[in-house]
């Protein structure tokens, strides 16, 4: 990722220094800095190696055995991964989140831009109050957040409360103990925490977008949809990349929610592979199948950074 | 990473492949964990022969891991610990009080590191006390038993919950690693007040108590408050129910032990049943199971609810807001039978292997649990494991002296089955996921009868054929 960024600033800079070509650049440019460089980087490298590479290359080796943390462990191979791939309760973690990839993700980021697009066509009074109320849930802490969304969300809490008192009972229920309804209600909250962010970053974007564009495009007698389209959702590409980004990593990681509202229940129809990967390693002490699937969640985290960068970010210029 | 994007551009090749030669130099130097442990349980108990004296140990630092951290148990611990500085000037007691929660999660990390506490809380079972004894973390304590007369202070059941056998495979019998202060079990809180205006009288039997639910029904009352939220609450409904159906504790009591017949019995289809029904027929909240824990205790002391199953370490928390109108018993028995409920004892008081004074330790757990303890525990509002004089004084009709009366009365019925979560490291996962698939009518009672014999019978054939040489206990 560092790299693309790098190669980007490189391009930019290299595009406004004028006579310079990109093909000088890619064997070296002229006063960058050699090996001695890495001398600069170098405590930098060494705490994000003791911090971050070395428990990663453990938790790597803890993978490959069977461990319950206290005893002498063994060897198992492969084995971890496999029960990964084979075993229904193992698998069914990541298909809770896929789900809540559309709740964190998907549906975050299609909000923002709906009301980025309602918002840069109509002057809105007291835009900054309506802006920190919607970031609000991005500063609160997610322990907050899921204490209070589980009273809201209890069987005589205020959602069922509401729901009675508009005459829908029928609609009513205990919505973090129903098996077909406590993961959509548990993505709910975290639709409701990323909204906020991805309409802060979208606005912050538009703001930057030339207002002469837009006249442009009205003068070409553009609707507002045409003009969502050709204007604004190009010149949010960088912003849409972040807002991706971190939302896919919030839904990825998602451990304190579920700790909080669900435990993963009722049953395990709400287990997602952070808590999956805790309630493994402290709390069964099966050490080494935590690990694999915490190595697992990694690359997949990994993968799907990697392929919004690419394909939002990566050929916009 | 995207190899092929990258390809080509030394200038980014070289720190990768550093990178690597580093991980690759990191996985090397990791070696097998759990090699320099010393294997399984430690051999013989302390080899003391003399009752030791602490005050001769000269200056000693007691580092005590504790979870007692509600109201009454705190108050509890802090009073006997300094008693105990006083009465032996030359220790200090380091006291480290976590909650349940964070004791049982960090417990495992420090009794592996090379200084542990001397004296830790350990929960029973395989997940905890029979792991760390297997381990070799734990001192046998049969030695100071038998100088300091635990072995007869305490009921033989109690004792056994906090032993593990020799080959570090199961427990309940065999050598005794640590001793508790307090009793707990699970039992029925009833509200006077919401009784009456059912008019109804508190049941004397479980016939009552079930004959009492579709009239409070009816009533308009909720008849058992209950949230399920949290999940292990199912257990301990659960258990008073199969209690009931089996006609005592010893036969669950056996299968928790790994000595039994196992879980799918007429008696665990029978209460499974019966927690589907009384939730289909509106005796629990609608949707229990999405409903907290605490919440449920708080409607209950609000008067929403004319019972309330759980246990006695609520009790304190309840007859505070509802004082006269609070009521609490042991599950009533069927006419003519003993009284059978989930419980045992709090977390017992373990000494770890490595510690410096395992004499002045021992010399600790025997104050704390000796008879002078149990009064202030008494005093503080606590159950103590063997109630005393002060216990005997209690008025009987306060829901505390009905806990003290009951709690004797399931000891002399022996009527004790413990916690179903013990029988294998993973039960209570399966176990608690289960049982809210069993109220919400998601899962028949016979599956969920299959489903548990299938885990406990998976774990017993691993047991028997997993070597004594402290393998996996995956």
């Amino acid at each position: 990722m560092s790299a693309l960024t790098g190669r980007e600033a490189g391009a930019r800079r290299a595009a406004a220094v004028p006579g310079s070509r990109t093909a000088r650049y890619r064997r070296r440019a002229p006063g960058e800095p050699r090996a001695v460089g890495y001398l600069y980087v170098l405590p930098a490298l060494a705490v994000f190696g003791v911090f971050l590479l070395w428990p990663l290359a453990q938790t790597g080796w803890l993978s490959l055995l069977h461990w319950d943390g206290l005893t002498r462990a063994s060897w198992a191979g492969l084995d971890n991964y496999r029960d990964l791939l084979t075993d229904p309760e193992l698998r069914a973690p990541f298909a809770h989140a896929a789900v809540l990839l559309l709740f964190y993700a998907a549906l975050p980021v299609a909000i923002g831009l709906l009301l980025t697009a309602a918002l840069t066509r109509f002057r809105i009074r007291g835009m900054t109050f309506f802006r920190t109320v919607l970031f609000l849930p991005q500063v609160l802490a997610m322990v907050v957040v899921g204490v209070a969304w589980r009273a809201v969300l209890a069987p005589d809490g205020l959602l069922n409360d509401t729901l009675g008192a508009l005459g829908l009972d029928g609609l009513a229920r205990s919505w973090l103990g129903d098996d077909t309804w406590a993961l959509p209600a548990v993505g709910t909250i975290g639709t409701w925490v990323e909204t906020g962010l991805c309409l802060v970053l979208f606005l912050a974007g538009a703001q930057r977008i030339p207002r002469e564009l837009y006249e442009a495009a009205r003068i070409d007698g553009a609707g507002p949809v045409r003009e969502f389209l050709t204007v604004t959702l190009p010149g949010l590409r960088a912003e849409l990349a972040v807002a991706l980004t971190l939302t896919l990593v919030a839904a990825l990681r998602n451990f304190d929610l579920i700790y909080i509202t669900t435990s993963g229940g009722p049953g395990n129809a709400t287990s997602v592979p952070s808590y999956e990967v805790y309630r493994r390693a402290f709390e069964s002490g099966e050490v080494g199948s935590a690990s694999a699937m915490g190595i697992t969640l990694t690359a997949v985290i990994f993968a799907l950074t990697m392929v919004v960068t690419r394909f939002v970010e990566g050929r916009s210029r | 990473m995207n190899a092929h994007r990258h390809h080509g551009r030394g200038r980014l090749r070289r720190p990768r492949t550093a990178l690597g030669a580093l991980a690759g130099l990191l996985l090397a130097a990791a070696c097998v964990p759990g090699t320099d442990g010393s294997g399984a349980a430690g051999a013989g108990g302390a080899a003391v022969t003399a009752t030791p004296d602490p005050g001769k140990a000269g200056k000693v630092t007691l580092t005590v891991w504790d979870q007692q951290t509600r109201g009454g148990t705190n108050a509890e611990i802090e009073r006997l610990n300094k008693e105990f500085e006083k009465k032996y000037p030359n220790v200090t007691i380091k006291r480290v009080a976590r909650s349940f929660n964070d004791l049982k999660k960090t417990l495992k990390l420090a009794l592996s590191g090379d200084n542990p506490p001397d004296v830790v809380q350990a929960n029973q079972g395989y997940a905890d006390m029979v792991a760390f004894a297997r381990a070799g973390m734990l001192t046998p304590l049969d030695g100071y038993a038998g100088l300091y007369s635990w072995n007869t202070r305490f009921p033989q059941t109690l004792l056994n919950l906090n032993r593990v056998a020799p080959d570090g495979k199961r427990f309940g019998t065999g050598q005794l690693y640590g001793i508790s202060q307090e009793g707990e079990y699970i039992g029925v809180y009833y509200n006077k007040k919401v009784l009456r205006k059912a008019d109804l009288e508190p049941p004397r039997t479980w016939q009552d108590l079930t004959a009492a639910l579709p009239k409070l029904k009816q009533a308009g009352e909720l008849p058992v408050q209950f949230g399920n939220l949290d999940k292990y609450p199912a257990i301990h409904t659960f258990g008073v129910l199969q209690g009931q159906a089996a006609g005592g504790a010893e036969p669950v009591r056996e299968t928790v032990f790994g000595r039994g017949g196992g879980f799918d019995t007429d008696a665990t289809r029978t209460a499974a049943r019966t927690l589907a029904d009384w939730a289909k027929k509106g005796y629990f909240p609608k949707g229990a199971n999405g409903k907290g824990y605490d919440d449920a205790a708080k409607q209950f002391a609000d008067g929403k609810g004319a019972f309330l199953i759980t246990g006695t370490w609520q009790l304190a928390d309840l007859r505070g807001p509802m004082g006269d109108d609070l009521g609490f018993m042991p599950p009533p028995p069927a006419s003519g039978k003993q009284p059978v409920t989930t419980g045992g004892e709090g977390l017992p008081w373990s000494i770890t292997s490595k510690s410096d004074h395992p004499q002045v330790a021992a010399a600790y757990l025997d104050f704390l649990t000796d008879a002078h303890a149990s009064k202030v525990m008494t005093e503080e509002g606590v159950l103590p494991v063997v109630p005393g004089k002060a216990a005997g004084k209690l008025d009987p009709d306060t829901p505390n002296g009905q806990m003290v009366a009951g709690w004797e009365k399931l000891n002399a019925a022996d009527g004790l089955v413990p916690y179903l979560d013990y029988t294998t490291p993973t039960f209570y996962d399966t176990l608690s996921a289960d049982l809210q698939g069993v109220l919400s009518g998601d899962l028949a009672p016979g599956e969920f009868a299959e489903r548990t014999q299938q885990e406990y019978a998976e774990f017993r054939a691993r047991q028997r054929t997993d070597g004594g040489d402290g393998g996996d206990t995956e």
